[in-house]
């Protein structure tokens, strides 16, 4: 033990040394949690490749029209920030293309978690509904932009109504499966400590499918955030979707690069935030 | 009058090939107020589709049962239930899980706290109450279990392994638990085990079940559950009576064991 030296703090973050405990271990090929963060590599990683940018800015070593430069990149970003994108400020463009994944998420939700706990509950309700869920299931929600833009033309009607399909049977199907899950010990022991159909529904079927129900709106909020932004590619005025999409028409390849780091940066937000608020909202999760 | 009346059970199950299972075979029990009684036998005997039965939650094919008198036609707050594990609402806590049935039934806030803690003091579980039930022990959410179902002040409590799942030094822990609330409480119970130990100890009377079809092979009365609170249960369990009894129903479950095997092997060689 004593010839052994204990590894500081930082470097067992920056993944330059392993624990003490790992060090004891002899086998370490295949053994995941053997394998340390790495963290030096990502760190260097992440300096090479802005290092290259500027590199390549400042000796212009790509044409703009393919890469902007860093300092192109920043000016525009400033740009973007105080005078916005086509006499619309950015937030307005990231706040709409928010604003119409959350409307759609909610409702979707609002009839797809109804519609998904009749389902699991009632053969006539599932038989009903069982061919349009799984006739849906596959299919792409962009496959019916065509569709809706027929049916509503391209206004946000239409676009707030193809978030709500893309969310609605990811709803339905969570819903359902929570439904299902219950155990059936649990509703016997609540028949037997004399609760009524209602109360069952109400204190044993809905909150155990919470934790299902939540994943949905998870996967929801995922899926309806690329369908959004492939929407407003495909018609719109307003959006970072549209914006990338018009950026590029005036060849900005500097907006387009920016619109799609914050597509990326609001998506990992949105995982974040929904697995930050399952934590707190639902933590018996996996705990039955 | 008696607590509990099986009264000639048969429950036969249909398969979809046409087959018939009799999981149970006229099967009649009485079992006086305030008893407990233990029921034991190999896989397959029947024992958790009889607790279901009386539970309310299968109705038999023929024959009937009656609690204080009453024919049981569906599952109430009469007959309390204890299950193995995973029967406890994960998303409430402890107290929350108590209160459940005098919650349903709409009592008065006030009496509802005074049963809880009541309740969680007699189980061992007092200062828990506002704990979420998924972080306890499974010794632990078995106590949630047994204070839940007395919550509701049942007049029998069934239950099926509710020490099964349990390491044996928490099992030994808890039957004296159920000893304590049963002589407390004075509920008549009838109590499911694979335990042999665990049925004499526990059973005023034990039933032992065969199977195919499933019904009563033997009964035996015993004096070990009313010994269980004055007596060390070490002394109990190794007392020559009980290791003898002990014994003598191992090797009738054995040989029953047996037989299922000879049977099913030649089943497959047909």
């Amino acid at each position: 033990m004593s010839n052994q030296k204990k590894p500081s703090e930082l470097a067992i973050w920056l993944g330059i040394a392993d624990t003490s405990f790992t060090r004891q271990k002899t086998v370490k090929f295949g053994d995941a949690s053997a394998v340390n963060s790495g963290r030096i590599y990502s760190i260097l990683i992440v300096i090479a490749l802005v290092a290259l940018w500027i590199i390549s800015s400042v000796f212009g070593l790509v044409k703009p029209f393919y890469w902007p430069t860093i300092d192109g990149t920043i000016d525009r970003f400033i740009k973007l920030l105080t005078e916005g994108f086509r006499n619309t400020p950015l937030w307005e463009h990231v706040g709409i293309s928010i604003y119409r994944v959350i409307s759609g998420v909610l409702y979707g939700s609002l009839v797809g978690i109804p519609l998904g706990f009749a389902m699991g509950l009632s053969s006539i309700a599932r038989g009903l509904f069982d061919p349009i869920v799984e006739f849906m299931r596959p299919i792409p929600p962009l496959a019916l932009i065509p569709l809706i833009i027929l049916w509503f033309g391209i206004d946000e009607t239409a676009k707030i109504f193809l978030l709500f399909l893309a969310s609605l049977f990811i709803m339905t199907i969570a819903a359902r499966s929570g439904v299902s899950s219950v155990r059936v010990s649990k509703v016997h022991a609540a028949y037997s400590l004399g609760a009524s159909r209602l109360q069952i529904l109400r204190n044993v079927i809905l909150p155990n499918a919470l934790p299902e129900i939540f994943t949905g709106i998870r996967t929801s909020m995922g899926v309806c955030w690329g369908t959004v932004v492939a929407a407003e590619l495909v018609a719109a005025d307003k959006g970072v979707g549209s914006m990338i999409m018009i950026a590029k028409n005036f060849l900005q390849t500097d907006t387009v690069v920016l619109g799609i780091t914050i597509i990326g940066l609001i998506g990992y937000a949105i995982e974040m935030a929904m697995r930050w608020a399952e934590r707190r909202l639902i933590p018996w999760k996996g705990k039955g | 009058m008696s607590g509990i009346v099986l009264d000639k059970i048969s429950m036969v199950y249909t398969l979809n090939d046409g087959g018939e299972v009799h999981a149970l075979d006229d099967v009649s029990l009485d079992i006086a107020d305030g008893e407990i009684v233990t029921v034991l036998g190999p896989s397959g005997c029947g024992k958790t589709t009889l607790l279901n039965i009386l539970a309310g939650f299968l109705s038999p094919t023929k024959g009937e049962v009656r609690v204080e008198g009453k024919p049981v036609t569906g599952p109430g707050p009469d007959r309390g239930m204890v299950f193995q594990q995973g029967a406890l609402f994960e998303w409430l806590t402890v107290s929350e899980n108590v209160s459940f049935g005098p919650r349903m039934a709409g009592k008065p806030k006030k009496e509802i706290a005074e049963t809880v803690a009541h309740l969680l003091d007699t189980v061992g579980l007092q200062g828990f109450g506002e704990k979420p039930v998924y972080q306890l022990s499974g010794g632990m959410q078995q106590r949630v279990a047994l204070a839940r179902c007395l919550a509701n002040d049942p007049k029998v409590i069934l239950m099926d392994e509710p020490l099964g799942a349990l390491d044996a030094l928490t099992r030994e822990k808890m039957q004296g638990l159920v000893l304590k609330l049963w002589k407390e409480f004075g509920k008549t119970i009838l109590l499911i085990t694979h335990s042999v130990e665990e049925a004499l100890f526990l059973g005023e009377r034990l039933i032992v079940m065969a199977p195919r079809p499933g019904r009563i092979k033997k009964e035996f009365r015993l004096p070990f559950a009313d010994q269980g609170l004055s007596k060390d249960p070490r002394d109990i369990k190794a007392a020559p009576d009980f290791v003898r009894t002990r014994e003598e129903i191992l090797s009738m479950i054995w040989e029953m064991e047996e037989q299922i095997m000879g049977q099913s092997e030649s089943e497959t060689s047909e």
